[in-house]
């Protein structure tokens, strides 16, 4: 949003009030908005490589005429008059469209849902001052590369009933990591979030990136293609997370035979009774409303005691599938997934694992057999080999290939008791606003391949 | 309005060292029949500029979509604010200044997309969707079109002014077979089959009557052994080969992977600058090319978003390594001669070295004696897993459909073939490289990279190649 507005909200209400009233008899107007003002730098070997920021103002607009609907996402200049002009020329365009377009059954439209208003204010960073400490924090013969991404993330909800949502968070995140320059792939990655840059925590961060790169100066431990005894801490369980998300939980993927977990919901598998995950948006970053402007509850159970517990259902899929929705975006893609955490300690990892693989991060899954929940990736940046409960040496960059039905079943030795909050740094569009609450696991048996 | 903007340009441009303003918009229409039940289309009007300053040894952008003057002034005075703190520690400052061009692109577009009407796309999707109502074992359908109508302007304060146009169009058509416990997906578009081009892509890709053989093949898969697994040749159809060349030798050849900007998230390469000019990095067959100039290519241009004019050139020529994927500022830090990439997503990013068109040169072999060559293996198609390490050197990929090859001849299905290798070995297996008549030229919308994130979209194309001692097995 320009400085030269009074604010976003006031601009917001203002449009919302402009869009509405030029409707005609029999039309609805929902307007979905998704606002940033970002910075971001991002920075190589002490150096910024490219510094800017992001001023973005993308509306949705969907006009409804009975069950017929279509919509269109604009970007605006957040100067009211002009945007006004905008939209109103928008609408024209769908109220154009809507009539060719036949009835959609599956339409389910926002009534009744709360208005609602959230605002988490941070104090501003000063872009420069994080730069000075970030980019000269490199350790002798290392370099620090990453992203720094901060500032206003925007969402908000009105419709032509009456409806208002308004959301929004400040929000500081920085995602780094610290690379050996003697010796490629041996690096540490750290990222640190909040509503605002906290240098305090950034020099603990980077005193531990300091004391990984000393072990990942050792010789490396070659590790052959086989089965091996694993701690996945909550970053590597994250990107298992990514993958069960990608279908895993929604419920048209799960009618239409495309969830990753379909043996489980058809009672072929299961996990390990200490496994219970639900979407908990209670608190999170995201927004409470979705962009149809359904509230979404506090919880929504997805696994619980190992088995299936729920599903994240979009209204469309309501009406499909004659479920009572959850306030799921039309991706059923979870965004503020939790796992409750189990009872080994952090000081008991090491000791619990005893001999066997520390992998911090995973990367890159896909899956190599869908229906089978099974997976293939790689190991990246602080690996470990670990013997007699001591860290000896690092581990060149694996792949494995494995079900989740192993790792969070069959081979799940314990959860780790502390559960990490991994705010999602994606900037594919604009800012994330996903953020994921994991333990980690230790497992029997994961199976590296190549 | 294009003369309003540039006229504000004018007045608006900073007294700096160097100012550039870069307009990009992208206009939308997606519409998407599922189960016979259209979903509610879409539109799309993304528009907004980038400005850069280069002043005094630093360098920083800005982007908004206030195109007023006094927008684009407070979008300067921010990207000089960003100059100002990046003083002395700007990598961007220190690359050599692009020399002002004039020009312009206009891709095809036979049957321009505005000119049908919605309901008549709508009654050919229905049409494809319901085509696919094959059997009871199908249990999800999807037809669907999206076309972007892509146009940007480039000034800078030297007098460059670059403008291009062009429309894409993506179809894309998905069946579910489900049986007992298994589900088979087959696909024909949507991710390898972007093209520049109005409504005759959709013509070319999915004609009527084609969606029903999509369904055909999900369900002949449910019944089909799975894969085997041995170490054996594989041919690979062209919609497997764009991810074999997009993973395992496009990103390891972009440049500012090797210089280290990605390393915190899209990752390094095993290519290292001084491999250029002599690294075998396939065998003689092996011929790829950057093709900017390829008509219908989803990435055709002639200028990237840097202004730097575009050219066909040679990256691997008889499998030796010549030239990385790099535009003027990495070829500058680096030294290693590059291409004209340098391409943002879309108006809030900045431009870095993407792929653009990247080709595998066809070779001499008809399809028949690429198989026939094969005593005991497996034919691939239609990519649909994919993963590679950070140095893109291991790779895993997956295919939706695969046919046994035996004694030279196409055999039986098989279900969920995967294979994984070694990109510094594998392309040095490659055995056979199809004639133009196995060529298909294909792209992809979804190509991500970059802090912040970018999505872009490449275009590849391909013959179907053969390849020798792969790792090659099924599903669980």
């Amino acid at each position: 949003m320009s400085d030269r507005t009074d604010s976003a909200r006031t601009w917001w209400e203002g449009l919302a009030r402009a869009a509405f009233s030029g409707l005609q008899a029999g039309e609805r107007l929902d307007v979905y908005y998704a606002g940033e003002s970002s910075d971001f730098a991002r920075f190589n070997a002490g150096r910024v490589r490219q510094g800017g920021t992001v001023e973005q103002n993308r509306v949705s607009l969907s006009l409804s005429c009975g069950a017929r609907q279509a919509s269109s996402a604009i970007d605006l200049a957040g100067q009211l008059d002009a945007d006004t002009l905008r939209v109103r020329q928008e609408v024209a365009a769908l109220r154009a469209l809507v009539p060719a377009l036949p009835e959609d059954p599956w339409l389910l439209l926002a009534d009744g849902e709360p208005d609602t208003v959230r605002e988490v204010t941070g104090r501003p960073d000063d872009p420069g001052d994080v730069l000075d400490l970030v980019v000269g924090s490199a350790p002798a013969g290392a370099d620090v590369v990453g992203i720094y991404a901060a500032g206003t993330v925007r969402r908000a909800f009105a419709s032509s009933t009456g409806q208002r949502n308004w959301h929004e968070v400040a929000s500081s995140h920085l995602d780094w990591s610290a690379h050996r320059q003697d010796a490629r792939d041996r690096a540490v990655k750290k990222d640190l979030a909040g509503p605002s840059f906290d240098a305090s925590a950034f020099e603990r961060k980077a005193g531990e990136v300091a004391r990984e790169l000393e072990v990942l100066a050792r010789p490396a431990h070659k590790v052959a293609p086989g089965r091996y005894r694993a701690w996945l801490g909550p970053a590597a369980l994250h990107e298992w997370m990514q993958m069960l998300a990608w279908g895993g939980f929604g419920l048209k993927a799960q009618r239409t035979k495309q969830s990753p977990l379909l043996r489980m919901l058809e009672g072929d598998a299961r996990f390990g009774t200490d496994v219970h995950l639900e979407e908990h948006v209670e608190g999170a970053l995201a927004p409470a409303f979705q962009g149809d402007g359904f509230a979404r509850p506090a919880r929504v159970p997805l696994v619980t005691a190992g088995a299936p517990a729920g599903a994240l259902v979009s209204p469309r899929s309501s009406r499909e599938f004659g479920v009572p929705h959850t306030g799921a975006s039309d991706a059923e893609r979870p965004e503020a997934l939790t796992m409750a955490g189990g009872s080994l300690a952090p000081d008991d990892v090491l000791g619990s694992l005893g001999t066997g693989l520390y992998v911090g991060n995973l990367w890159y899954l896909n899956f190599s057999d869908r229906m089978a929940c099974r997976a293939t990736g790689m190991t990246r940046f602080a690996t470990f080999w670990v013997e007699g409960g001591e860290i000896v040496a690092p581990v060149d960059t694996m792949r494995f290939d494995e079900t989740a039905y192993h790792m969070l079943g069959d081979n799940l030795v314990a959860i780790g008791s502390d559960v990490e909050t991994l705010a999602d740094g994606s900037t594919y569009g604009a800012r994330s606003t996903d953020v994921w609450r994991l333990p980690g696991v230790l497992v029997e048996d994961y199976a590296l391949t190549l | 309005m294009l003369e309003g903007l540039e006229a504000s340009f004018r007045r608006t441009c900073p007294a700096v060292e160097h100012a550039s303003l870069r307009w990009h918009r992208e206009s939308r229409n997606v519409a998407h029949v599922r189960n016979d039940v259209l979903e509610p289309w879409m539109r799309g009007d993304e528009a907004g500029v980038l400005v850069t300053v280069r002043d005094g040894g630093g360098a920083g952008y800005a982007a908004t979509s206030d195109l007023s003057d006094a927008g684009l002034a407070e979008a300067f005075r921010r990207a000089q604010g960003w100059a100002a703190r990046t003083r002395g520690r700007s990598i961007q400052a220190e690359v050599p200044l692009p020399t002002p061009v004039e020009g312009s692109y206009e891709g095809p577009a036979e049957q321009p997309f505005t000119r049908v009407a919605p309901a008549e796309l709508i009654d050919r999707l229905r049409q494809s969707c319901a085509e696919m109502t094959v059997d009871p074992s199908i249990v999800d359908r999807h037809a669907s079109l999206e076309h972007v109508d892509v146009e940007t302007l480039l000034l800078d304060s030297a007098g460059m002014r670059v403008h291009q146009r062009y429309e894409v169009t993506i179809p894309f058509a998905v069946a579910v077979a489900h049986v007992a416990g298994d589900s088979q997906v087959r696909t024909l578009g949507g991710r390898g089959h972007a093209r520049q081009g109005g409504l005759e892509v959709l013509e070319r890709i999915l004609p009527p009557g084609r969606a029903r053989r999509v369904a055909d093949e999900a369900r002949e898969l449910l019944a089909a052994p799975m894969c085997p697994e041995q170490t054996c040749d594989v041919v690979l159809a062209p919609d497997q080969m764009i991810l074999q060349i997009h993973e395992s030798i496009g990103h390891p050849l972009e440049l500012d992977r090797i210089l280290g900007d990605e390393r915190n998230y899209a990752g390094t390469s095993f290519v290292t600058l001084d491999m250029f000019g002599t690294y075998r990095y396939g065998s003689e067959l092996l011929d790829v090319t950057f093709d900017p100039d390829v008509h219908g290519q989803v990435a055709s241009y002639a200028f990237d978003d840097d202004g730097t004019p575009a050219k066909r050139q040679w990256l691997i020529r008889k499998g030796i390594l010549e030239r990385g994927l790099g535009g003027a500022a990495s070829q500058a830090r680096s030294g290693v001669p590059g291409v004209a990439n340098a391409r943002a997503c879309a108006w809030n990013r900045p431009p870095i070295d993407r792929m653009a068109n990247l080709n595998l040169e066809p070779g001499t072999s008809s399809f028949d004696e690429l198989v026939g060559a094969v005593e005991d293996g497996v034919y691939m198609e239609t990519n649909c897993s994919w993963s590679i390490d950070d140095a893109r050197n291991k790779f895993q990929f997956g295919c939706e459909m695969g046919r046994r090859i035996r004694d030279g001849k196409l055999a039986e299905l098989v279900r969920k073939p995967n294979y994984r290798g070694i990109s510094a070995t594998f392309w040095r297996n490659l055995a056979g490289v199809g004639d133009a008549s196995t060529r298909e030229v294909l792209g992809t919308p979804n190509c991500g990279k970059g802090e912040p994130n970018q999505m872009v979209r490449v275009g590849h194309a391909s013959p179907a190649c053969h390849f020798r001692d792969i790792a090659v097995f099924g599903g669980a």
